[in-house]
């Protein structure tokens, strides 16, 4: 590349507004790894199959890896770390992945945990098979695919029954 | 980082021609799940791109004056799914890319990525085809509007003049008035896998429901590019809803398709399989019209 390319990139990231010069060339990984220290988001495969580096952007979740930094221009990010309470508590689907060993080696974890969050967000009851399949962008070497499925379940059940309850 | 020589980025349909006439050995980048990925192979390292992923004005699905349903190119597959007039009259398209990778790629996939890339493997594709889509494009020359099966010239290769956009896919309302149909994908795994096999049926049956008025069948890797199966078509109208019916339109499918030996599989398992599932999805549309088959 003879020149290289900056445009400034403006964007909320886990509920803050932020700004940063991007490099055209790098993916949304690059940016929230490297500009933004947000390491939940993880380099797997860096061409989308599988999911450790999946983020929320406006609702609907992406493989930060094949989504290019200059279009988070003007979107509403959030990753793992939003998740977190003001003193450091884990969310309950992070607590429910821990109370089912759905943790492993924790490479493919925070991308399994963004795609549960947008489905309790929806909060819709889904069958175990519909859940498997809104799970199956995310690959686990340490293949724990149950207990991941079994936290999932739990924290949709739990969440319906208090909303039932409210 | 990705190996690119330089991004142009488009926030209209005209400033995207306009970029594509001044960088003519740019390519396009919709959501780039096809590009981002070969561009990592190492196939579109050192590529200029202009993207058009910004262009909001190319999204979504509407309803037009004469009932033809309009998918704008960026449209993502799982907000075709999601659409209610997708869901009312052609829910198997919804269907179809709701097969496409997993949740993340549905959500970054383009329609029109799909039809693009020219792959006879695309879910969307053999469905366009059956439903005789309309293939709208805008260049510097203006609109101009192909039905699909001449979009596709072969493998990897459709009909985009230099500096051309695909701006919409449309259904005409002749095309799916009174049709149902159903689409099969065959493949290894259940999700993050490309078709061995893809083939779309549908049907529009006479109005005491007892007779196929229309049949049309299209096929996704039975050949280079996604295709009809028109002996099959033809032979199923006016045809009585029976097993033997059922049993020759399967069989003269053999008439048109050509798949050939892969990895994924041989040319004799997909000539096996084009029946089967042709047989299945045809049963499925008949059903799905409101037919009852009979012995
Ligand atoms: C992990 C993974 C799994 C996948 N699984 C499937 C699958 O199961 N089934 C399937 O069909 N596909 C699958 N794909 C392929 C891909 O997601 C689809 O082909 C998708 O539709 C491409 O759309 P896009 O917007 O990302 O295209 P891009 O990558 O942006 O573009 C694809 C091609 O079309 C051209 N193009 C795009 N839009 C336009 C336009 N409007 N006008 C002119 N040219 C255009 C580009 O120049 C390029 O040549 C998968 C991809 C990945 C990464
Ligand atoms: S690292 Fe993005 S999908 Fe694997
Ligand atoms: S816990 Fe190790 S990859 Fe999933």
């Amino acid at each position: 590349m003879a020149d290289k390319q900056y445009k400034l990139v403006t964007c909320t990231i886990n509920g803050v507004r932020r700004q940063t010069m991007v490099d055209v060339r790098a993916s949304l990984t690059d940016m929230l790894r490297n500009d933004y220290q947000l390491t939940s988001v993880k380099k797997g495969c860096e061409v989308g199959e599988c999911g450790a580096c999946n983020v929320i952007i406006d609702g609907e979740c992406y493989n930060s890896c094949i989504y290019l930094a200059v279009w988070a221009e003007g979107k509403n990010i959030r990753t793992l770390e939003s998740l977190m309470g003001p003193s450091g508590e884990l969310s309950d689907i992070q607590q429910a992945f821990i109370d089912e060993t759905a943790v492993q080696c924790g490479f493919c974890t925070p991308g399994f945990i963004m795609s549960a969050v947008e489905i309790l967000e929806s909060g819709k009851e889904y069958s175990r098979d519909e859940l498997r399949k809104l799970l199956s962008g995310h690959l686990c070497r340490c293949t724990g695919y149950e207990n991941i499925l079994n936290a999932v379940e739990k924290t949709m059940k739990k969440r319906l029954a208090m909303n039932h309850e409210v | 980082m990705y190996d690119m020589k330089a991004l142009y980025e488009a926030e209209s349909v005209s400033e995207a021609i306009q970029l594509l006439q001044e960088h003519p050995e740019a390519q396009i980048i919709a959501g780039g799940s096809d590009v981002l990925v070969q561009m990592r192979e190492g196939k579109r390292a050192g590529a200029e791109l202009v993207s058009i992923y910004m262009i909001d004005a190319l999204r979504g699905i509407t309803m037009e004056d004469d009932g033809t349903i309009r998918i704008g190119s960026l449209t993502s597959f799982s907000h075709i799914t999601k659409d209610p007039i997708i869901q009312k009259y052609i829910n198997v398209l919804g269907e179809a890319v709701d097969m496409v990778g997993g949740p993340q790629i549905r959500n970054i996939g383009t329609i029109g990525g799909n039809t693009c890339n020219g792959v006879t493997s695309a879910d969307s594709a053999s469905t366009l085809h059956a439903w005789d889509a309309i293939v709208e494009l805008t260049g510097p020359e203006g609109v101009r509007r192909t039905p699909i099966k001449d979009f596709y010239i072969r493998a990897g290769k459709v009909d985009l003049k230099p500096a051309e956009i695909e701006t919409a896919i449309l259904i005409p309302k002749a095309a799916y008035e009174g049709y149902h149909g159903h689409y099969i994908k065959y493949a290894m795994r259940n999700a993050m896998d490309i078709a061995t096999l893809g083939c779309s049926v549908n049907v529009k049956l006479t109005e005491n429901k007892e007779r196929i008025e229309d049949a049309r069948i299209a096929y996704g890797v039975a050949g280079p590019v996604p295709m009809r199966a028109p002996h099959a078509e033809e032979y199923a109208r006016g045809k009585a809803l029976t097993e033997e019916t059922i049993d020759i339109f399967s069989k003269s499918v053999l008439e048109d398709i050509n798949p050939r030996d892969s990895w994924r599989a041989s040319k004799a398992f997909r000539e096996h399989i084009s029946q089967v599932l042709a047989g299945r999805a045809l049963r499925e549309s008949i059903r799905l019209a409101g037919g009852e088959i009979h012995g």
